[in-house]
C-alpha cells in the first residue's frame, strides 16, 4: 500500500543550520498494516510523515501510495489518498464552522469542490451515527461550532474526518500528545476501533513506548533519520519496554535519552 | 429631516455592497485587503467612462464588476503565487490602480450629470431621485446577500470559508488554498467595484481619489454591524454588515449635524475603527481589573 524508497531530506542545506532529517529511509507497508513509530526528539518522525503527506518534497527517493508514484505531486493532490491527524487539536478542524460542515468537507476529501450545497440532509444521519460511535455526546451537536469543543472532542472529530471516506493511508502524528491521559486513552481506543473496522493502513507516531507496543501489528523506531528497529506480528507482541531499550542501545550504539519516552 | 434619513439609508445601502466585499476578505478569508482602496474607484471609473461614452448603465456596472474581479485576481496572484504578504500585495494593487484609474478616465474626474444611470428606470416611473436610489440599491443588496448566502453554502464556498479558518486543515482535505484565496479576493473586489459604480452614479461623478479611506469605512461597517446585530450564523453576519453600513452613515450624519468639520470625517472614522478593533482587548482588560479587585 505504501512504498517509501530511499528518501532523503536535508533542511537548510549548505548552511550552518544544515540538518539531515531523513537519510535514505526505506519503508514498505502492506494493506491493513497498523505501524507505530517511535524515536527520540528530532529523530525524523514528523519529517517522515510530512514527506509522505507532501508538506514538502523529498530531496531524493520515491514515495508510492497504492501503486501511484506521488513523489512529485503537491500536498493537496495527495490528500485523496491520505487522512491526517496532527498533534495540535486546533490543526485538524475549522474552528468557526459547524461539526456538520467540517464533516461534510472531509467526506469529499480529494474531490474537486462543486457548486452543490455543502451540507446535505441525507448525509446528516450518517454523520450522526458516526458521532454516536465516538460516544462523546456529539451526535446531538451537529450544528455546534467546532471551536466550542474540548481538545479531546476536536481530536476525535479530526479522526473521524481523516477516516470518513476510508483513506488509503492514515497518518497520525502524536495525535494524543496534547490531551490529558484519560482523554488520550479514549482517543487511542477510538483510533484502534476505526483502524481495525476499516482495515486502514496506518502510521502512528507516539512518544509512549507502551502505547507503541500495545497498538498495531508493526513497530518501527527512528534514529537520526533512519529506521533502526523494525518488528512485527508475533515478535512485536512479545516485546516489552526494557526489550525495546536494549534493542535501541544495540542498534544505535548509544544510550537512549528521552525522559518523555521512559516516563510516558 | 425626512430627506436626511432617506439619504443616510441610501448611502448606507450603496456602500454596504463594498462593506460586504470587505467582510469577505477581512472576516471570511482573514486577510486585510487594501486592494479595495483602488478597486472602489476602479468600479466608479469604469462605469463612469462607459456611461459618459454612451453605454447602458447596467452594462457599465457589469464591466465594472469584471474589472474589480481582475484587480482581486492580481492581488491574489501576488500573494499566493509570488508569496508577497497579503497586506503588501493589496498595497501594491492599490497604488497600481491609481494609475490605471487615471488611464481609464483620462482625467481626474468624470461628470455624469443628466446621463442615464441605473437609477433612471425608477425615475421614469415617477420616483424622486432618492427613492429611486433607495429602491435600486435595496434590490441589489438583497440579491447580493442571497447569492453570497447560497455560494458560501456550496462545497466551493465552504472550502473558501475553511481556508480562512485553517489553511493546513483544508489543504489536508485536498483543496488548493491558492485557488480559494484568489477566488475570495476576486469575489470581494467584484463587490467593491460594483459599489464604486453605484456610488459614482448616485453622486453624479467619478473621481480618481474617491477610494481614499474605503477600507476603513468597510471595516467600520463590518465591526459596527457585528457588535450591534450579532454573528450567530452566516445569514446573520451578512445582514449585520449591511445594517452596520447604514448605522455607520447614520453616525456620520449625526456628528456632522453636531458640527463636526467634514474635513475631520476620515480622522473620526479611523478613531472609531481603532476603538472598535481594540474593544476585545479593552473588555478583557476591564474584566481582569474587575476580577483582581474582587479577590
Ligand atoms: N521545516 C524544518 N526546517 C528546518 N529543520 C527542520 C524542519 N522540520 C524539522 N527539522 C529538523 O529535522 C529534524 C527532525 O525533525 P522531526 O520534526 O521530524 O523530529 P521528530 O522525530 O518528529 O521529533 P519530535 O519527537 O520532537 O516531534 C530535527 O532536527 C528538526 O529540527
Ligand atoms: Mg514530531
Amino acid at each position: 500500500m505504501l512504498k517509501v524508497e530511499q528518501i532523503t531530506k536535508t533542511f537548510n542545506s549548505g548552511t550552518i543550520n544544515e540538518k539531515k532529517a531523513l537519510t535514505g529511509l526505506d519503508l514498505h507497508l502492506k494493506a491493513g498494516d497498523f505501524c507505530t513509530v517511535i524515536g527520540g526528539n528530532g529523530a525524523g518522525k514528523s519529517t517522515l510523515l510530512n514527506a509522505i503527506a507532501g508538506v514538502f518534497f523529498v530531496d531524493s527517493g520515491r514515495i508510492i501510495i497504492d501503486g501511484d508514484d506521488v513523489t512529485r505531486s503537491p500536498e493537496h493532490k495527495r490528500a485523496k489518498y491520505i487522512g491526517r491527524v496532527f498533534q495540535d487539536p486546533m490543526m485538524g478542524t475549522a474552528a468557526g464552522m459547524q461539526i456538520e460542515e467540517n464533516l461534510a468537507i472531509a467526506s469529499r476529501r480529494g474531490k474537486r469542490p462543486t457548486l452543490k450545497w455543502s451540507s446535505q440532509a441525507k448525509e446528516r444521519e450518517h454523520f450522526r451515527q458516526m458521532l454516536k460511535m465516538l460516544d462523546l455526546g456529539l451526535e446531538d451537536r451537529l450544528t455546534s461550532k467546532v471551536g466550542l469543543l474540548s481538545g479531546g472532542q476536536r481530536q476525535a472529530i479530526t479522526l473521524l474526518m481523516a477516516t470518513i471516506n476510508q483513506p488509503k493511508l492514515l497518518l497520525l502524528d502524536e495525535h494524543t500528545a496534547a490531551l490529558d491521559p484519560k482523554t488520550a486513552t479514549k482517543v487511542l481506543e477510538i483510533t484502534e476501533k476505526i483502524v481495525s473496522e476499516h482495515h486502514l493502513t496506518t502510521l502512528m507516531i507516539t512518544h509512549n513506548m507502551r502505547d507503541a507496543l500495545r497498538y498495531g501489528n508493526r513497530l518501527i523506531m527512528l534514529h537520526a533519520g533512519n529506521i533502526i528497529i523494525d518488528v512485527e506480528g508475533e515478535q512485536k507482541q512479545h516485546l516489552d519496554v526494557p526489550d525495546l531499550l536494549k534493542m535501541f542501545e544495540q542498534a544505535a550504539g548509544d544510550e537512549f535519552v528521552s525522559d518523555r519516552m521512559l516516563l510516558g | 429631516m425626512g430627506s436626511l434619513v432617506l439619504s443616510t439609508v441610501c448611502q448606507g445601502l450603496l456602500w454596504s455592497v463594498m462593506a460586504l466585499g470587505v467582510y469577505l476578505t477581512y472576516r471570511v478569508l482573514d486577510i486585510a485587503d487594501l486592494t479595495v482602496e483602488g478597486s472602489f474607484p476602479l468600479g466608479a471609473a469604469v462605469a463612469a467612462s462607459l456611461i459618459a461614452g454612451g453605454s447602458s448603465p447596467f452594462w457599465a456596472v457589469l464591466v465594472a464588476c469584471l474589472a474589480g474581479m481582475m484587480a482581486g485576481v492580481v492581488t491574489g496572484v501576488l500573494h499566493t503565487k509570488l508569496k508577497i504578504p497579503a497586506l503588501l500585495a493589496g498595497i501594491l494593487s492599490m497604488i497600481a490602480l491609481y494609475s490605471v484609474n487615471l488611464r481609464i478616465m483620462g482625467k481626474a474626474n468624470i461628470s455624469l450629470l443628466r446621463m442615464e444611470t441605473i437609477y433612471t428606470p425608477f425615475n421614469k416611473l415617477g420616483l424622486s431621485n432618492n427613492y429611486a436610489i433607495l429602491l435600486t440599491s435595496l434590490i441589489a443588496v438583497i440579491i447580493f446577500m442571497i447569492v453570497l448566502y447560497w455560494f458560501f453554502g456550496t462545497e466551493l464556498g465552504a472550502a473558501i470559508r475553511a481556508t480562512g479558518y485553517n489553511k493546513q486543515m483544508i489543504r489536508a482535505q485536498g483543496i488548493n488554498t491558492d485557488v480559494t484565496i484568489i477566488l475570495g479576493l476576486l469575489l470581494s473586489n467584484a463587490l467593491v467595484a460594483i459599489s464604486g459604480a453605484f456610488v459614482a452614479q448616485s453622486q453624479g461623478y467619478a473621481a480618481v481619489d474617491m477610494g481614499t479611506g474605503t477600507i476603513v469605512i468597510g471595516l467600520a461597517s463590518v465591526i459596527i454591524g457585528e457588535v450591534l446585530f450579532g454573528t450567530r450564523d452566516f445569514k446573520n453576519c451578512l445582514l449585520s454588515v449591511v445594517l452596520g453600513s447604514v448605522v455607520y452613515r447614520a453616525v456620520i450624519a449625526f456628528v456632522l449635524y453636531l458640527g463636526l468639520n467634514p474635513n475631520d470625517l476620515k480622522l473620526f472614522t479611523a478613531i472609531l475603527v481603532a476603538i472598535a478593533l481594540s474593544l476585545p482587548l479593552i473588555k478583557s482588560k476591564l474584566q481582569s481589573v474587575r476580577g483582581s479587585k474582587s479577590c
